[in-house]
């Protein structure tokens, strides 16, 4: 018999007020008898829609059966078939656009909690089951990673239980790039990450980090002196994008990518870190994305009095997941939405003092099918602020496009591709992930590997001579 | 890891390590840098590459000690290893078909403004090398600057050593004796770049800067290290360090160095204390 309560089952999470003031995560996870319970809300359908929805084609009731029958170990196994990474897109995938939006118990009440049955599913055999990976038969045959983030970990964890001998290339000095630079402590524990890639190192696959491809060694001569037979080109997102406004050199203010690399992966929250943050009063973050959130709610656990995210177009409008944006208004973040900056104001030394806004109004839709924001007239007021977090997304990362003679990219700077495969104009070399697309998702970016290890396989099979 | 082959000391705040990095020697060039971490927790400090033996696989590095990170390094040992140590970084600096060049030094970034003199001599290209330091004490590298320049300048502010002064004055007087630089090269501190400048426009000698600003991850994601350059936002990790002196916005740069001047003063402290307790 299912379970009918028309709601998801809470997600246990520290209280706002104390949670504002720490870097632990934020929600504490299912326990087993919460997780059999919320499985059991699951229908089980025959077609099941929740499948169509994940961009790796987990087995969604499938698992979810196991968890119901409270089988927790056959419930990752069904989810580790497809993803290589469950405990890090059970905490951060906007669940509620793929599976839980196609989810049928969403129609009259709230769908099933696909994503915390993943993530208790994904902790529960972190914590329970201790045997490592088995090594798969390798195949004789490598393929080169760049970027040791959620889509090049993917293709490497797909390539390498097919046995492959996989390199990864990471530029910093540690794996899982945005996971580990971007998001958070609170919301993503590090070490869930690092044990995401020590799984992968159990598989065979190498990760050499500190190598900055396209000026250490470039692809040609992976290729051609490595005998690496394939490349994957996951360098993902670039450069921040700043507004153009005046005021942005101040000393305040920060793409929110230095903001949070500072903070996540140099680790200027904890004392004695020698990396330094500013100690902020008032910060204003621009943008409204998952990125946005992320920085305001560092900011806040930073000490900052008032953080505001300011953004131009209105609440419904916030590109970022719903859960994020909760979190954030409960930790007391404020949303000045339906405002733009205008400029940044500075005192005599160079540091930031407030900040000049414009309210918007939202017209007609432009192309991307949103409302377009406008200026309202005269509606011009000052923000009183000393730091300013710019969160409006990156442009493409130059180093390999100008260093891989032939191949393409768009007038962004974007890595072109032939289709979901991956392939660039190069023969052999694919790319996926941000490096592709611009900034995106964790899981797009995952699905995005996923497709490109079946095509690296299938194109080295064929190049061989083997059947694919 | 990566070893430390060889530390010495230059002068009593500035170091030199060799560090065996065989990739990294393979391809650096003259003005690009590395980031290094001496330890596994430690911040990731940019540095512009000294020297490089591509035979022997090492990579040379020179800094001064101004903070936490650099007095973190500057207490591993020679046979000791840095944590992490990535690059060749930025751009490289463009020397071809210079057939006169005046290079400018001040400071530690005398350390910086040798490697591109050497190329330069190395291609046959006439050197001279003017180079500032506070005082007698501070000198380094003078011998190496002689194997390089066709004739070098020391100078010094307290006249302790060379002549006493700053690099602009003999810059200008060789402009007005006619020496007919192709291109002034100047590497130092933001100050000393900005008056280089000042003194080079009027007679419209392309001034080529390295700057140095603030940095985290230094391969063009994180965006900290933004210059205004021709009224542009550019990034001095990847489209730098050098850029045109002309159009760089000297004031911005400074105040944007700054910015983190209590915080370090507070970490060379902490580090300090930390480093006693050590010795205790």
């Amino acid at each position: 018999m299912p379970n009918m309560d028309p709601k998801k089952c809470p997600m246990p999470s520290q209280d706002p007020n104390v949670r504002n003031k720490n870097f632990k995560e934020v929600a504490r996870g299912y326990t087993p008898e919460m997780a059999v319970n919320e499985a059991k809300r699951c229908l089980q359908c025959k077609k099941p829609l929740c499948r169509s929805g994940c961009p790796v084609e987990i087995d969604i009731p499938g698992f979810i059966a196991k968890v119901a029958e409270g089988d927790f170990e056959a419930a990752y196994q069904v989810i580790a078939k497809s993803s290589a990474l469950p405990a890090v897109c059970g905490r951060v995938c906007p669940q509620e656009n793929q599976c839980e939006g196609k989810c049928v118990r969403g129609i009259k009440g709230e769908p099933v909690a696909i994503g915390r049955l993943e993530r208790f599913v994904a902790d529960w055999h972190r914590e329970n089951v201790h045997t490592p990976a088995v090594k798969p038969e390798p195949n004789g045959h490598k393929v080169a990673v760049i970027g040791a983030g959620p889509s090049g970990l993917t293709v490497a964890g797909d390539l390498a239980k097919m046995g492959y001998k996989v390199t990864v290339y990471e530029a910093l000095h540690v794996a899982g790039g945005v996971l580990m630079y971007g998001i958070p402590e609170f919301r993503l524990p590090k070490d869930i990450v690092q044990h995401e890639v020590e799984g992968l190192k159990e598989l065979g696959v190498d990760i050499e980090c500190n190598m900055v491809i396209g000026k250490v060694l470039t692809i040609d001569e992976l290729m051609n002196d490595y005998g690496f037979e394939a490349v994957y080109i996951a360098s993902g997102a670039g450069l921040p994008r700043f507004m153009g406004i005046p005021g942005e050199s101040l000393n305040g203010v920060y793409s929110a990518n230095e903001y949070l690399t500072r903070v996540n992966l140099m680790k200027a929250y904890q004392p004695g870190s020698h990396t330094p943050i500013m100690k902020s009063r008032s910060v204003a973050v621009v943008g409204g994305g998952n990125v946005a959130m992320d920085a305001a709610r560092c900011a806040k656990r930073l000490g900052a009095e008032n953080v505001y995210i300011v953004y131009r177009r209105g609440m419904a409008e916030l590109p970022a997941r719903r859960e994020e944006v909760e979190h954030a208004e409960e930790e007391g973040i404020i949303f000045k939405t339906l405002t733009n900056p205008v400029e940044v104001l500075g005192d005599e030394r160079g540091y930031v003092r407030g900040m000049t806004c414009v309210e918007m109004e939202l017209g007609e839709p432009d192309a991307s099918g949103r409302r377009r924001p406008i200026v309202k007239e005269g509606s011009e007021f000052e923000l009183d602020v000393d730091t300013m977090i710019m969160a409006l997304g990156t442009s493409p990362n130059p180093l390999i496009r100008s260093t891989t003679p032939g191949l393409d990219a768009d007038k962004h700077g974007c890595i072109i591709t032939n289709g979901p495969d991956g392939l660039t104009s190069r023969p052999f070399v694919y790319a996926g992930g941000d490096a592709v697309t611009g900034a995106a998702t964790v899981i797009l970016a995952m699905g995005a590997g996923k497709e490109a290890a079946r095509a690296i396989d299938q194109a080295i099979r064929e190049k061989n001579g083997e059947n694919a | 890891m990566f070893k430390i082959v060889k530390k010495r000391e230059l002068n009593p705040t500035v170091t030199e390590m060799v560090i065996e990095a065989p990739l990294i020697a393979k391809k650096a060039k003259a003005g690009q840098f590395i980031i290094v971490r001496a330890g596994e927790d430690s911040a990731r400090i940019p540095l512009t590459i000294a020297h490089y033996d591509r035979e022997a696989g090492t990579v040379g590095i020179i800094f001064q000690v101004v903070g936490g990170g650099t007095m973190e390094l500057n207490a591993l040992k020679e046979g000791d290893y840095v944590h992490d140590f990535v690059g060749p970084l930025g751009k490289a600096t463009e020397i071809e078909r210079l057939k006169n060049v005046c290079v400018v030094g001040g400071g530690v970034g005398c350390a910086i403004a040798l490697p591109v003199a050497q190329a330069l001599k190395e291609q046959g290209t006439r050197v001279t090398g003017i180079v500032g330091f506070r005082n007698k004490d501070l000198v380094i590298l003078e011998d190496e600057f002689r194997a390089c320049c066709d004739e070098l300048i020391i100078m010094s502010d307290d006249g302790s050593y060379g002549r006493q002064g700053v690099v602009t004055v003999p810059l200008e007087e060789k402009i007005k004796a006619g020496a007919d630089f192709d291109e002034v090269i100047a590497i130092g501190p933001l100050v000393m770049m900005k008056f280089v400048v000042k003194t080079t426009k009027p007679y419209n000698i392309k001034t080529v800067v390295s700057m140095n600003p603030i940095m985290v991850d230094g391969t063009g994601m994180c965006g900290g290290c933004r210059l205004t350059v021709g009224g542009k936002t550019k990034f001095a990790c990847v489209d730098g360090p050098d850029f045109d002196g002309f159009e760089v916005d000297f004031d911005e740069a400074m105040k944007r160095g700054a910015m983190y001047r209590d915080a370090e003063a507070a970490d060379r402290e902490a580090e300090c204390n930390l480093l006693k307790k050590e010795v205790e």
